[in-house]
């Protein structure tokens, strides 16, 4: 039997004033699946996941997570989302366990202080705790971000540019944590201008060229040069 | 929640109490200078003197309400996060009135000292009506602060929009804080205070019932 479609968006559009930035799109992704967006800057990979995370409403068409529409249903959409865009959602001046502490609070979650640790354990992050997040690299902010998930597990997770700033074990660390969460059964969008280890995850590729989807094709037996030509040539042709 | 963050950054990086007690200190230097020792213009201006202070540094601290949100996106971190917005309204007006007041609590000292003020048998009546005035200041602060944190002219802005929805607050309390700084009974100013009351009261039902949609944009 085929797994529960978790992400779904039909004949979706955005205009902003007389740009029209969507204009089409329609994707489906399923239970325990990950796409990868990818398109050239301005294509609307980031406009795509704003709306699929309820911070910009479409123009026209729909967009739904398991079955709640992202424009209808923001409360019951924002429950089921995990959101990690170019802000990691972290206070400088809190420590690693006070942001957790905050966010786990604003979602109405009293969590022991062990709950706390082991969400930070989860990331690798529990030695830095106590640690003000103002000396955090990237790759640490993203995975304190990351480590919300353990608190309010989501169903999907919409990436944009996940690995931006993160060496290369940063990257490899990146890969395991979506690859168990994809096991889990949850589903992920990620946008990317990435064509290496980054797409590595995915099992779908998604091409965003003039507003809409030009190529959606499975990502299996794709090597980083198929997936950078079939990229020249739908965006070229597309935008 | 909301508080309880605020508070604590503000704990450690002390930007905003910092910067409020300098300029604190350089308005009642510019007071002194342009009154003089001139006690009977001095007892006429002190009440808007003290509030002009009080809404000067207000704006100041008010204004940087959402800053710390702007950073690393924490904005939509806040807007995503499931559950009752208003609570995040309440949340960071606790805050602001928690910093405002203490702010307020020095200028005043620094007034006392400065303009050699005797407020020992009001200091009682003078605080009810500084915390009454005061909330309605940080509720409509504390909002229009939501709705110009994403508009690029936001520090001309805030101002603009908030200055003439206070006008019924400032004329209470500035009238309410003469009489009492001549020491009158509160009863003589109960009109004052009712209608401060009665602002309070409507600017934090009204922060309370829009914030979420202020927030959504």
């Amino acid at each position: 039997m085929a797994s529960e479609i978790l992400v779904r968006i039909s004949g979706l559009r955005k205009t902003f004033g007389a740009h029209r930035v969507l204009d089409g799109v329609t994707l489906d992704v399923r239970a325990g699946e990950a796409v990868a967006l990818l398109g050239a800057n301005g294509a609307g990979k980031t406009t795509l996941l704003k709306i699929l995370a309820t911070l910009v409403r479409p123009t026209r068409g729909a967009a739904a997570i398991a079955g709640h529409d992202c424009a209808r249903q923001p409360e019951a959409v924002r429950r089921l989302i995990g959101l990690v865009a170019h802000g990691a959602h972290v206070y400088e001046d809190l420590t690693a366990r006070e942001n957790l502490r905050f966010w786990a609070g604003l979602a109405g979650l009293r969590v022991a202080a062990d709950g706390l640790t082991a969400a930070l354990a989860d990331v690798e992050l529990e030695r830095y705790a106590d640690v003000r997040v103002r000396t955090f690299s990237a790759g640490m902010r993203r995975r304190l971000s990351l480590a919300r998930f353990a608190l309010t597990p989501p169903r999907v997770l919409l990436l944009d540019e996940p690995s931006a700033g993160l060496d290369q074990r940063g990257k490899k660390w990146l890969e395991e944590y979506l690859q168990a969460f994809k096991t889990r059964g949850g589903a992920i969008v990620m946008a990317t201008h990435s064509f290496g280890r980054e797409l590595g995850i995915a099992d779908r590729i998604a091409i965003l060229a003039a507003g809409a989807i030009a190529l959606d094709t499975p990502r299996a037996g794709l090597g980083a040069d198929d997936v950078q030509r079939l990229y020249a040539l739908h965006t070229e042709n597309g935008s | 929640m909301v508080v309880w963050k605020d508070l604590l950054v503000e704990r450690r990086s002390k930007e905003t109490l910092n910067a409020l007690f300098f300029f604190s200190l350089l308005l009642l230097f510019v007071f002194q200078f342009t009154l003089g020792p001139d006690r009977e213009r001095l007892a006429a201006v002190l009440p808007g003197l003290l509030w002009l202070g009080f809404i000067l540094s207000g704006l100041l601290g008010l204004g940087r309400t959402f800053q710390v949100e702007r950073e690393n996106d924490c904005w939509e971190g806040l807007l995503l996060a499931p559950g009752d917005k208003s609570a995040i309204f309440v949340g960071k007006l606790a805050g602001n009135l928690v910093l405002m007041l203490v702010v307020e609590a020095v200028l005043v000292a620094m007034f006392v000292v400065f303009f050699n003020v005797d407020v020992g048998g009001t200091w009682a009546a003078l605080a009810l009506v500084i915390v009454l005035g005061t909330v309605g200041f940080a509720a409509v602060g504390t909002l229009f602060a939501a709705m110009t944190a994403q508009v690029r002219a936001r520090e001309l802005l805030f101002p603009v929009l908030l200055l003439p929805v206070q006008v019924p607050v400032l004329l209470a309390t500035v009238k309410a804080t003469e009489a009492v700084l001549l020491g009158e009974p509160l009863g003589a100013v109960a009109n004052w205070l009712q209608l401060l009351g009665a602002a309070d009261l409507i600017y934090v039902v009204v922060g309370v019932l829009t914030f979420e949609f202020v927030l959504e944009g």
